[in-house]
């Protein structure tokens, strides 16, 4: 070995023990190798936990640079995305891989969330777990709705119209929330700035920090064993578990490029408030099992308003849904709780159908 | 006193509701007589459907809109029940056919009644029908021909300007159409009956009804209304160029111009028809296969042969121009954003309609001025275009490079994890 070489090597030696002086990675490095990962039939669904954080670091990574060149105007919105999509220098990739991950993110925190159910991952003590991964799905969602707007265009707009007109019949709430969504009666330059100020600001802090209590309560409980399952395989979680993640994240990753190679998210048309409201709008895929209830709900039930009733219905349905750690007792006993798997069914059938009928029969 | 005083107060306010009372109970049946139609009353009851239809009619007619009743145009007296009695001195009952001008124009043409309406409303309608090629029919005695009420109704009459008026744009081709595509009405005239359907083919029909374009010409725009008559020779151009100025005047600089005049022949028509005014394209010039240049001039001649000129500068510019959307359409398709160019491409489109237009001035010169302006524009296009191809080129080899170099990534990953399982179980 040259002196060069040896030179290099102790320097390399002396820069890692003086961060592991401070940093006390080796600590770290072990809790990893202690940490064991269960393996058995159903482990498949462990991947998307990791999935999903994988694909928020991919929509940090690309929002932050497509803000270089957004501009979150009326007059500016829309210009700025097709300058990105036009001018910049892979501003295209950068745009079409945020907007495809986007979606592809909810699908995946979706597959999660039922995943985990079916599993009956959420008993106790990984009820926190569930609770803070119940309001993440929120936030994502919130991530999605503000997010669909910046781009300005003719769909985003109408969309945006249609879904806080649906906020506006909350009861009691319902007007004053539209007002502050909207900050106005209609959308306008206002709501834009509001939602790029939620986009960029709000949702993701509250996302790191709920993100951060998740993936610690996850960390420190471990991954759950499915009910009935006592005797499984185990793999260590550094290196074996994140190495199988890093494998899937690479698979996933060269899908959403070929997605955005061949179908870049497309600008649409700019939005013209005085227009009317295209025939067929509706929301994003991810509300779309919402917004079709509200479509075929009647008009009245009990002489109570059928809108007003189905918004109660999903609310009620939500808070239910992130309170199942509690309400599943059997569960909580290590014993099979079938009512709530059927439930659970019901619940992933009836949103399957309503979004398959937003596409299949839109004039429903 | 203090009663004598609260006694008088209430005689008073007694006397008071007697005569308030009495006053209300005088004046309820001129009230109840003021909504009172006998003739929409009996005329309602009457077996004869066509002395029923009028109530029907009425119900939505514009007069009535207005406040008019029926004893407005017939006279009598509407509040009598008697029949004798509401058809006083004062009933004039309907006209006939040969009257019917007269009896609407006693009020149309009257400007100090009609202003109590309408300020801007027209009351030369009397006067511009008599002109008209019906109204001078009428005064000979023929009582077949379209008198107000033909064309606008009876008793429920509407404002053109209502959609569902039989004088709306969209409906007023039905409405002449109802004698002028009827041959048994057309024949005595020995006028053809086929302008309805021609109409419907041409390129004014598509623009109105397809379209909902109703600043589109129907019959009235180009024969007049009121007046209507077919226009001459001389005045078919005039009638074109109310909406057609820019080639009525290059028409009007041509050398055409001189000699259309001077043998007579109507300057628009010639080429593009009368009814059936199809969509023009390149092929009605020299040499295309709708060719109506060769009406005049023979192939092989000089005039034909600059037709033909023509028509080949436009289908080479045509092509370049076809070929330049295909670039970008192919581009596009292969997800490349090419709004900018395609935005340029439109300054292409433009310089090919004002050299379409160019075509009734005849002056080469001009349109090979203006077709090298579009090819400059069509150039760059092509050049931009063909950009984006190459990103899109890039992108896919960009791809597959990046996949090949994850693909390795995860294969040696996959053989890492293999490794260190097989550590784990032993």
């Amino acid at each position: 070995m040259s002196r060069r070489k040896l030179r290099m090597s102790q320097l390399i030696r002396n820069v890692v023990a003086y961060l592991e002086s401070r940093f006390l990675f080796s600590a770290l490095l072990e809790f990893g190798k202690k940490k064991k990962v269960p393996e058995h039939k159903y482990s498949f669904w462990y991947y998307f936990g990791g999935l999903c954080l994988f694909l928020f670091g991919v929509q940090v990574i690309t929002g932050i640079l497509l803000l270089l060149y957004y501009t979150p105007s009326v007059d500016a919105a829309h210009e700025s995305i097709l300058f990105i999509m036009s001018q910049v220098k892979f501003g295209w990739l950068i745009r079409s891989v945020h907007s495809w991950t986007a979606n592809i993110l909810v699908g995946a925190i979706f597959i999660h969330m039922f995943s985990t159910f079916f599993l009956k991952a959420y008993r106790p003590p990984r009820d926190l777990t569930w609770i803070s991964g119940f309001f993440l799905l929120v936030l994502f969602l919130a991530f999605g709705f503000s997010g669909y707007l910046l781009p300005w265009n003719e769909l985003s707009f109408f969309a945006t119209r249609v879904g806080t007109d649906i906020a506006g019949v909350v009861p009691f709430i319902g007007k004053a929330l539209k007002t502050f969504i909207l900050g106005g009666p209609e959308v306008s330059g206002a709501t834009l700035s509001r939602f790029f100020w939620l986009h960029v600001a709000v949702l993701p802090a509250f996302a790191l920090v709920l993100l951060g209590i998740h993936i610690f309560l996850v960390q420190v409980l471990g991954m759950s064993k499915p009910i009935g399952i006592s005797k499984t395989k185990e793999i260590s979680f550094f290196p074996t578990f994140i190495l199988k993640d890093a494998l899937v994240w690479l698979l996933v990753l060269t899908a959403i490029g070929v997605i955005c190679v061949f179908l870049p998210w497309e600008i649409g048309q700019k939005a013209d408030p005085f227009a009317s409201t295209p025939i067929g709008i509706k929301p994003e895929w991810y509300f779309t099992f919402m917004f079709t209830t509200l479509k075929i709900v009647p008009a009245h039930i009990f002489s109570l308003e059928g809108e007003v009733l189905a918004i109660l219905g999903f609310m009620l349905g939500g808070l239910l849904w992130m309170l199942v750690p509690y309400l599943d007792r059997r569960a909580g006993r290590e014993m099979k709780s079938p009512a709530f798997s059927i439930a659970g069914a019901i619940i992933l059938l009836y949103i399957i159908v309503m979004t398959a009928l937003t596409y299949l029969a839109p004039r429903i | 006193m203090k009663e004598n005083r609260e006694g008088s107060k209430k005689r008073t306010q007694s006397r008071l509701f007697s005569v308030f009372t009495l006053s209300l109970l005088l004046t309820l049946p001129f009230s109840l007589l003021g909504q009172k139609n006998s003739c929409l009353e009996c005329h309602r009851e009457l077996d004869e459907q066509s002395l029923r239809a009028p109530v029907d009619g009425f119900a939505t007619d514009v007069h009535r809109q207005f406040g008019l009743g029926c004893q407005d145009c017939h006279g009598g007296n509407p509040l009598q029940d008697d029949v004798e009695l509401a058809k006083d001195k004062s009933f004039r009952g309907a006209p006939g056919k040969a009257k019917v001008p007269e009896f609407c124009g006693s009020c149309h043409s009257n400007s100090e009644y009609m202003r109590r309406f309408n300020p801007n409303v027209r009351v030369d309608q009397l006067q511009t029908y008599w002109t008209s090629k019906h109204g001078e029919l009428l005064r000979k005695g023929d009582t077949n021909v379209a008198v107000c009420t033909d064309c606008h109704g009876v008793h429920g009459i509407q404002a053109s300007n209502f959609p569902k008026s039989s004088t709306f744009a969209w409906n007023i081709p039905e409405t002449c159409g109802r004698c002028h595509s009827n041959q048994e009405v057309m024949k005595t005239y020995g006028i053809p009956v086929n302008q309805v359907s021609d109409y419907k083919q041409s390129v004014h029909a598509t623009a109105l009804f397809d379209k909902k374009d109703l600043s589109a010409p129907v019959c009235n725009d180009c024969h007049g209304n009121h007046g209507a008559a077919p226009p001459q020779v001389a005045s078919i151009a005039f009638v074109c160029r109310q909406c057609h100025p820019s080639a009525g005047d290059l028409f009007t600089q041509s050398p055409h111009k001189a000699v259309f005049d001077e043998l007579g022949i109507s300057e628009c028509e010639a080429c593009h028809g009368n009814h059936k005014i199809l969509a023009p394209t390149d092929e009605m010039l020299a040499g295309g296969s709708n060719d109506v240049c060769s009406q005049c001039h023979d192939a092989g001649t000089k005039p034909h042969e600059t037709g033909v000129e023509m028509k080949r500068k436009l289908s080479d510019y045509v092509s370049a121009f076809q070929s330049a959307e295909d670039v970008l359409a192919s581009a596009e398709k292969q997800g490349v954003e090419v709004s900018e160019p395609r935005f340029k491409l439109q300054e292409a489109s433009t310089a090919l309609i004002l050299v379409r237009n160019l075509t009734h001035g005849l002056a080469l010169a001009d349109m090979e001025a203006k077709l090298a302006e579009g090819d400059k524009v069509i150039s760059e296009v092509k050049t931009l275009g063909g950009a984006a191809l190459k990103e899109a080129r890039f992108r896919k080899t960009g791809l597959v490079i990046a996949t090949v170099f994850i693909f390795l990534l995860a294969l040696a990953l996959y053989f890492k994890i293999r490794e260190l399982q097989s550590k784990e179980k032993s």
